[in-house]
C-alpha cells in the first residue's frame, strides 16, 4: 500500500480519537453544567469555561491533522510520494495524540463534571475547582508534544 | 450507568445549598415565639403563597417538593423507590383501617407515594390486589381480612410493618446503591431492636416477635427473641454484644433519645455521599436529609408551640446532613 495512505490515516486517527475524547467529556461536563445552572442560573459563566476545558482535546486532534496534512502535500491539492515507511512513521508519530487524546478527553470531561459540583456548593473555590481537571490536560499536551516533535523529524 | 446522574447530581449540588445547617436549625431554635419561626421559616422560602403560615401545609409542601425535583430528574423510579416504602405502607395501613371504618379522610395519607392515598382505598374497596406491587399483595389482603373479620386493629398494624421492613431490607440487598444499601440495613436493624426493646418491656410472646422481628445482617433475630423474652435487660446486654452499645446508651437515656440515636445513624451513613459525583447515591441521600430536615423542624414547631423550654427541645434534633 501507498505510503500516503498511511500517513493519511494518521491524521484522520488524531483528528477522530482526540475529538471523540472531547465530545465525550464535553457532553458530560455539559450535563453537569446544565444541572447546575436549573438551579442557579447566575453561575453559567463559571460552569461554562469548566465545561470547555476537556475541548481542548479535539483542538490538538485537529492541529495535529493539519500539520499531518501539510506535510504529505494533501493541503496543497495533490499529495505527496510518499514510501511505506515514511507514512507508517507518520501514523505512529499521530497515535499519541489521538490515543491520548480520547482517554484524557473522557476523564477531563469525569473530572470537569466533579469540579461543577464544587462550583455549585462553593462558588468561591472556583479557582481551585478549575485545577483539577487542567492537571488532566497535561498528559494531552505531553502527547501533543511528541506527535508534534516527531512529525517535523520524519522527512517526508 | 453512572453517567446517567451527571445532571441529576450536579442539581442536587446546588440544592444541597439551601439545606439547613445545624447554624439555621439554632437561628430556629432561638426564634422567642411559635409565630416567629413561622416567619423564619417562610423567609428561607418554606411553604408556598397558598400555604401561608400553617405549618402542617407548610411542611407538607416541602415534602412535596422535595419529591417533584426527584421526579424532574427523571432517574429511573425503581433506584430511589424503597425511600416512599415507609410512607407507602402507611397509606396501605391508613386504607385498610378507613375503608373497615367506611369513613373517607384524605388528610390521612401521604401524598408522596406513588400509589396515592385514593387509588390504594379503592383498590382495597374492590378487593384488586394486583394492583399493588408484589411486595404489597399479600400483606394488603391480609391485613383487610383480619380487620373485617377480627376487628384486631394492632395485628393488622404488625401485618402491615413487618410486611413494609420485608420490603425495604429486599430492595436494600437487591439495589446497586451503597447508600439504598446502608439506609435499609440501618432501618430494619433499628426497627428491629425498638420491637425488642418494646415488647420486652410490655412482655410481648415468642410468636409476636417472631412474626415482628425481620431478619438483617446487623443484628441476631433469635438472639433478640430470646433476649426479649428474658426482659429489657437482657435486649440491652444482646445488642451491647451486637456492637450496639451506643443504642443502648440511647434507650436508657431516653426514648426520644433513642429515636435520635436511630435518625442520626442514619444521616451519618449517608453524609459520604457529598463526595460522590457520579451514582444516583447524592439523591437518595438528598431525600433521607430533607426528610430528617422536616422532620427536626416539625419538632422544633410542635415544641414551640407546645411552650416546651429551648433546652428540652434541642435534646431531640437530630443531626443534619450539610
Amino acid at each position: 500500500m501507498n505510503g500516503l495512505v498511511w500517513a493519511l490515516s494518521g491524521a484522520i486517527v488524531a483528528a477522530a480519537l482526540a475529538g471523540c475524547g472531547s465530545a465525550y467529556g464535553v457532553g458530560m461536563a455539559g450535563q453537569a453544567a446544565s444541572g447546575v445552572v436549573t438551579e442557579d442560573p447566575s453561575k453559567f459563566a463559571k460552569v461554562l469555561l469548566l465545561q470547555l476545558l476537556p475541548g481542548t482535546q479535539g483542538i490538538y486532534g485537529l492541529l495535529v491533522a493539519f500539520v499531518t496534512l501539510s506535510r504529505i502535500g494533501i493541503l496543497g491539492g495533490g499529495g505527496n510520494d510518499i514510501a511505506l515507511t515514511t507514512g507508517l512513521l507518520i501514523l505512529a508519530a499521530c497515535l499519541p495524540t489521538g490515543i491520548v487524546g480520547l482517554i484524557s478527553g473522557i476523564y477531563q470531561g469525569k473530572t470537569a463534571a466533579a469540579s461543577i459540583g464544587i462550583v455549585a456548593k462553593k462558588p468561591d473555590q472556583f479557582a481551585k475547582a478549575m485545577l483539577f481537571p487542567a492537571m488532566v490536560e497535561t498528559y494531552a499536551i505531553l502527547a501533543l508534544l511528541v506527535t508534534v516533535l516527531c512529525l517535523f523529524s520524519i522527512p517526508v | 450507568m453512572a453517567d446517567n446522574y451527571v445532571y441529576a447530581v450536579a442539581r442536587i449540588r446546588s440544592l444541597e445549598t439551601a439545606l439547613f445547617t445545624e447554624s439555621v436549625i439554632g437561628q430556629l431554635l432561638a426564634c422567642q415565639t411559635y409565630e416567629g419561626a413561622l416567619d423564619f421559616l417562610a423567609e428561607k422560602g418554606w411553604g408556598d403563597s397558598d400555604t401561608g403560615r400553617d405549618a402542617g401545609r407548610m411542611l407538607k409542601r416541602e415534602t412535596e417538593k422535595t419529591w417533584e425535583v426527584i421526579r424532574d430528574l427523571k432517574v429511573e423510579p425503581s433506584v430511589l423507590e424503597v425511600l416512599s416504602y415507609p410512607h407507602l405502607y402507611h397509606n396501605l395501613k391508613a386504607a385498610v383501617k378507613e375503608v373497615c371504618a367506611g369513613k373517607a379522610n384524605a388528610e390521612i395519607y401521604y401524598d408522596d407515594t406513588f400509589i396515592s392515598g385514593e387509588t390504594m382505598r379503592e383498590i382495597l374497596q374492590e378487593k384488586d390486589f394486583s394492583a399493588l406491587p408484589e411486595h404489597m399483595r399479600q400483606a394488603a389482603a391480609e391485613a383487610l381480612e383480619t380487620m373485617l373479620q377480627a376487628r384486631d386493629g394492632q395485628l393488622c398494624d404488625i401485618i402491615v410493618d413487618r410486611a413494609a421492613l420485608d420490603a425495604i431490607g429486599q430492595a436494600g440487598r437487591r439495589s446497586g446503591e451503597e447508600v439504598i444499601r446502608a439506609y435499609a440495613e440501618d432501618f430494619v436493624a433499628t426497627a428491629d431492636i425498638r420491637i425488642a426493646i418494646r415488647g420486652a418491656r410490655t412482655g410481648k410472646s415468642r410468636a409476636f416477635l417472631e412474626r415482628a422481628l425481620v431478619p438483617c445482617r446487623s443484628v441476631s433475630v433469635s438472639a433478640l427473641t430470646t433476649a426479649a423474652l428474658s426482659g429489657v435487660e437482657a435486649v440491652c446486654a444482646a445488642l451491647v454484644q451486637e456492637g450496639f452499645q451506643e443504642a443502648v446508651d440511647a434507650w436508657n437515656e431516653s426514648g426520644s433519645a433513642f429515636e435520635r440515636w436511630c435518625d442520626n445513624r442514619i444521616i451519618r451513613a449517608i453524609r459520604p455521599q457529598k463526595y460522590r459525583a457520579f451514582s444516583a447515591g447524592p439523591l437518595a441521600a438528598y431525600v433521607l436529609a430533607r426528610e430528617n430536615e422536616i422532620k427536626n423542624v416539625r419538632m422544633i414547631l410542635t415544641g414551640k408551640q407546645s411552650g416546651l423550654p429551648d433546652a428540652v427541645i434541642r435534646e431531640r434534633v437530630r443531626e443534619m446532613y450539610v
